[in-house]
């Protein structure tokens, strides 16, 4: 299975990205911006960083990049994506996602690690945990508190579409501690927190992130 | 020569952290003048000539699109002279 991973100027962890596909048993592939085909991947990972130097809003510039309208169209017919902290600020800019993320409310960047909870398990990205489950993987983001408004809210708790939230106390100010949340057919999924720098214990604080990357895997075989 | 101003502002329900602190920051400078600052961005286009109707919604078109994000923001399209 291949999973390709996306470099836009000014990503920052799409080797990590990378790693973490490839240690969870698919092969990575790097996808440039203005790749124009999606080299036959069967899944994409928008990264963390600052593409385009968060210019303009987080993850609007990106969103116009060549190789966003394949993923876009990709997406919307069933491969699984995963954006993460900026790969999440672009999925809601393309409004696959609904919502916004907003500078943290205390205005620091943050960057720590934190506990989060696995609230739904059946997406293309958390199939590998179970319900309710905690898990602790890095934080580290400026802009990551999810705004929508009270409808679009309602909508995403009555569907079961947060996918994780904050343990705790609130990090960044987040609409109902929200760290990630699905579209309805649940292939993609946005994440403000880092699972591909916790793959194991000798790089990250723990290995809880590898199953975002495992999960894909099951995605594929159903 | 025209310039064409576009207002980008965050909708008042959205907590604006970045507003947030001018606003405490102008009483430490003993400016007591403020109720409250929101922040917001300021574009501004210059075109050749006049602006026509249909140029100015094109703008809009583009705001809408790319210099603001509806979601979380409004947006004010002038003509500046």
């Amino acid at each position: 299975m291949k999973v390709g991973v996306v470099t836009f100027p000014g990503t920052l962890d799409d080797r990590d990205a990378a790693r973490a596909v490839t240690t969870g048993g698919a092969t990575a592939i790097s996808l440039w911006h203005k790749d124009a085909d999606l080299k036959g991947v069967d899944a994409v990972i928008l990264p963390g960083g600052f593409s385009y130097g968060d210019y303009l809003r987080c993850g609007a510039i990106s969103r116009f990049a060549p190789v966003m309208e394949k993923i876009i169209d990709a997406a919307k017919g069933g491969m699984p994506l995963l954006g993460i902290c900026n790969g999440f600020q672009v999925l809601c800019e393309t409004h696959l996602l609904p919502g916004a993320l907003t500078r943290n409310s205390e205005l620091h960047f943050l960057c720590t690690d934190q506990k989060i909870s696995i609230e739904n398990t059946t997406t293309a990205w958390t199939s590998s945990f179970t319900q309710g489950q905690e898990i602790v993987i890095p934080l580290k983001n400026g802009e990551g508190a999810f705004m929508c408004d009270d409808e679009t809210l309602a909508v995403l708790e009555g569907e079961g579409r947060i996918v994780a939230r904050y343990v705790g106390e609130n990090p960044n100010g987040s609409r109902n501690l929200i760290a990630g949340i699905t579209n309805e057919r649940g292939n993609i999924v946005g994440l403000m927190p880092h699972p591909e720098h916790a793959i194991n214990t000798l790089t990250g604080p723990t290995a809880d992130g590898l199953g975002f990357f495992t999960s894909v895997l099951n995605a594929m075989v159903k | 020569m025209a310039k064409i101003v576009v207002d980008v502002m965050l909708k008042p329900e959205i907590l604006d952290p970045q507003g947030s602190a001018v606003s405490a920051a102008l009483p430490r400078l003993g400016f007591t003048f403020a109720k409250s600052v929101r922040q917001g961005k300021r574009f501004e286009i210059e075109i050749e000539g006049e602006p026509t109707a249909a140029q100015l919604a094109e703008v809009e078109v583009a705001a809408e699109k790319l210099l603001a994000n509806p979601v979380i923001e409004t947006f004010v399209v002038r003509v500046e002279k």
